[in-house]
């Protein structure tokens, strides 16, 4: 069974400008908001057969909807994220309690390390792989390859649009990997092509890309993806894959969806 | 000369992701260079990799450049500590673990701040003033008890040579050693940068000396005319040789021999073995090779030529001299302080037919001078070429077929 962290958007809003997608002058429609929230939900309680940690939403920080951006969890081991927009510090704290308190052990990096969870780094049966350049820097890694004592290939993020690995990029539980690879550059790309044969890797389209179609969450055979992705889904599903499409366009406004909303804990 | 540098270090997973080839192509596409001093590749796919690098670029500004741009990449500056000094123990002592130098350009690092070190030279050690500003090599021999003494290997960066900026026999930046090659052109590129040197020297520019040490096969192979009018004629400023160099170019002037043989037809005349000595003991009557020369006693030659135009000669003595001539110092260890003392300002070498002293110029020489050694022996030049220099040029050829076509390259007519 599948867990994941979520945290309802009952403060989610746009309050700040660090993304490419943030606009204070596009505001959060909250009723629609918590609709699509309750709709991935009540998805990836009922169909998807997820077991669903809820965290509590505190006041004044609109983007901890974001779970997948709390840290990296493994085993009983936690690392929480060390956030590079001091918007986004604030909710360290209240990450690292939650670990704390459902029994991890928790490792904390420096200060001025930044790593942003999940959000920046996704494993593979053959490697974890570190997004860095946007968000996480590239030195957290060596840190966390010592701490979970796995491989962790860095790959640098070239366009600010995709300013986090799990918005361009999407392991699959079957092995293979649903990307864009423009937004890595080309050395990332070789390392990516290196480790992940030509056959398992699923290319997503440019338009689809920019809807999000890598943020999007798989267990087992199951897809949850944003809607609007006609090319992924087609892919996926020549892959034996399940997809299910969902409006998550309130979300897009802070530059987020369905993997962002949620943090694996294996 | 010497480039700007740094030290920086790449830890992770470093050689897969291709983040080690980036930065490295990183560093080359800026107009930078590198050596990779350090690389460990992890043993499994866990364990990570480390890679240390030096950085190098021709302004301090380019440096700072290139390390901004890998810096994202993980590359980050080696922290770095002072040298460690340690005072001498006694007069004529090191502490025990000395930095001994090569003839490579260096820099101490002292209160933060990376200084030159002066008067570069192979095998000696480095000593730093009092206030720790300023660095200087210094010999076992000259050291004074007390005297802050560089220990150890922190805080040292030795820097390799660049490329010379001129496009000539130096610039190939490799210690050639063949009988088999033709001269000319080679000479044809000494003669250029003397020339050079010249021109700079009459121009009151620094810097622009000529040292020539040499033996006294010289003289007995018939190069004491091209010599002469090298000295003459303004392109040699320093002349390190021995007792017998000074002693037969004399005899030469004063018998017409060169240790006993007719030097216009190659025979040993009637008690011709003497002529050397009785010109050293002439000119130690009258006291100094110069007093013979302003006298009029010694009107032509090497030694006149020297003195004529104000060459710096230094003369050291060897367990086997005559004599010998007054201007010798017998003390090996005070000639190599005169030599030593001679050097700055120099800015090319010729060792031309003398073993002893090509190789004790050679080892008091830094490497950023480009030195020529000549010699019939091949052994010669490859004990110089040994040293590591990257300028030093060497020709397998009878020292006056070297002379006169080096001055004939510079406008002799003989």
């Amino acid at each position: 069974m599948s867990r994941l962290l979520v945290c309802a958007p009952d403060y989610f809003r746009i309050d700040y400008e660090i993304n490419p997608w943030m606009r204070l002058s596009n505001a959060v429609v909250p009723e629609r908001a918590r609709a699509q929230w309750h709709g991935l939900m009540r998805l990836l309680e009922a169909k998807i057969g997820a077991l669903l940690e809820r965290m509590e939403p505190v006041p004044g920080l609109p983007d901890m909807v974001f779970t997948a951006n709390a840290g990296v969890a493994v085993g009983r081991r936690a690392v929480p994220s060390r956030f590079r927009h001091p918007e986004r510090q604030r909710e360290e704290s209240y990450f690292e309690a939650w670990f704390r308190d459902h029994g991890y052990e928790v490792t904390t990096l420096d200060k001025d390390l930044y790593f942003e969870g999940a959000g920046d780094l996704l494993g593979l049966p053959d490697a974890w792989f570190g997004g860095y350049r946007q968000r996480s820097d590239i030195r957290a890694y060596g840190r966390l390859s010592e701490i979970f004592g796995r491989e962790i290939i860095p790959v640098e993020l070239v366009n600010s649009h995709f300013y986090h690995l799990d918005t361009c990029f999407c392991p699959l539980s079957g092995g293979e990997l649903l990307y864009y690879p423009p937004a890595f550059d080309r050395y990332a790309q070789a390392a990516i092509a290196e480790r992940i044969g030509e056959a398992r890797r699923l290319v997503v389209p440019e338009s689809e890309a920019l809807r999000f179609a890598c943020n999007a969450v798989c267990v087992a055979k199951q897809v949850v993806l944003p809607e609007g992705c006609p090319e992924t889904i087609k892919r996926l599903e020549a892959r034996g894959y399940t997809t299910h499409p969902l409006p998550l366009d309130e979300f897009m406004k802070a530059g987020g969806s369905a993997k962002c909303l949620t943090l694996a804990l294996e | 000369m010497a480039q700007t540098q740094e030290t920086v270090v790449l830890h992770g997973h470093i050689i897969d992701s291709l983040i080690l080839a980036k930065v490295l192509d990183t560093i080359l596409m800026m107009g930078g260079t590198f050596d990779l001093t350090d690389v460990k590749i992890g043993a499994t796919r866990e364990e990570p990799s480390h890679a240390r690098i030096v950085v190098r670029a021709a302004s301090g500004r380019l440096l700072a450049e290139i390390l901004e741009a890998i810096q994202p990449h993980g590359a980050s500056v080696e922290r770095e500590s002072d040298c460690p000094l340690e005072p001498a123990p006694a007069d004529g002592l090191f502490p025990e673990n000395f930095y001994a130098t090569t003839h490579l350009p260096t820099q101490v690092r002292l209160q933060g701040r990376w200084i030159e070190v002066e008067a570069m030279e192979m095998d000696v050690g480095i000593r730093v003033d009092r206030g720790g500003t300023a660095a200087r090599t210094v010999p076992m021999g000259d050291v004074k008890r007390g005297d802050l003494i560089v220990t150890g290997r922190e805080g040292i960066r030795v820097l390799p040579l660049q490329r010379p900026k001129e496009r000539d026999v130096f610039s190939f930046m490799e210690a050639q050693v063949s009988s088999e090659r033709p001269h000319g052109h080679i000479i044809a590129d000494i003669a250029r940068r003397m020339r050079a040197l010249r021109d700079d020297r009459e121009a009151g520019r620094e810097g622009s000396k000529v040292l020539l040490a040499g033996g006294p096969a010289i003289i007995h192979a018939g190069g004491r005319e091209a010599l002469a009018w090298l000295i003459e004629s303004g392109f040699i400023h320093v002349l390190f040789c021995g007792n017998a160099l000074a002693a037969h170019d004399m005899e030469a002037h004063l018998f017409g021999t060169s240790l006993g043989f007719r030097l216009s037809a190659g025979r040993a005349v009637p008690h011709g073995h003497e002529h050397h000595l009785r010109t050293i003991n002439r000119i130690r009557a009258i006291g100094s090779i110069e007093k013979a020369v302003r006298t009029g006693v010694i009107t032509e030659g090497i030694m006149a030529a020297c003195v004529r135009r104000g060459v710096r000669v230094v003369l050291a003595g060897s367990i086997r001299d005559d004599g010998p001539l007054p201007d010798v110092i017998t003390d090996s260890m005070a000639a190599q302080a005169a030599m030593r003392a001679a050097l700055p300002g120099v800015s090319l070498a010729l060792l031309v037919a003398s073993t002893l002293h090509a190789v004790a110029t050679g080892n008091l020489l830094p490497a950023t001078v480009p030195t020529v050694c000549v010699d019939v022996n091949p052994a010669v030049p490859t004990k110089l070429a040994d040293r590591g220099s990257f300028q030093a040029v060497g020709l397998v050829m009878d020292a006056a077929s070297f002379l006169r076509e080096l001055a004939r390259e510079l406008g002799w007519k003989a």
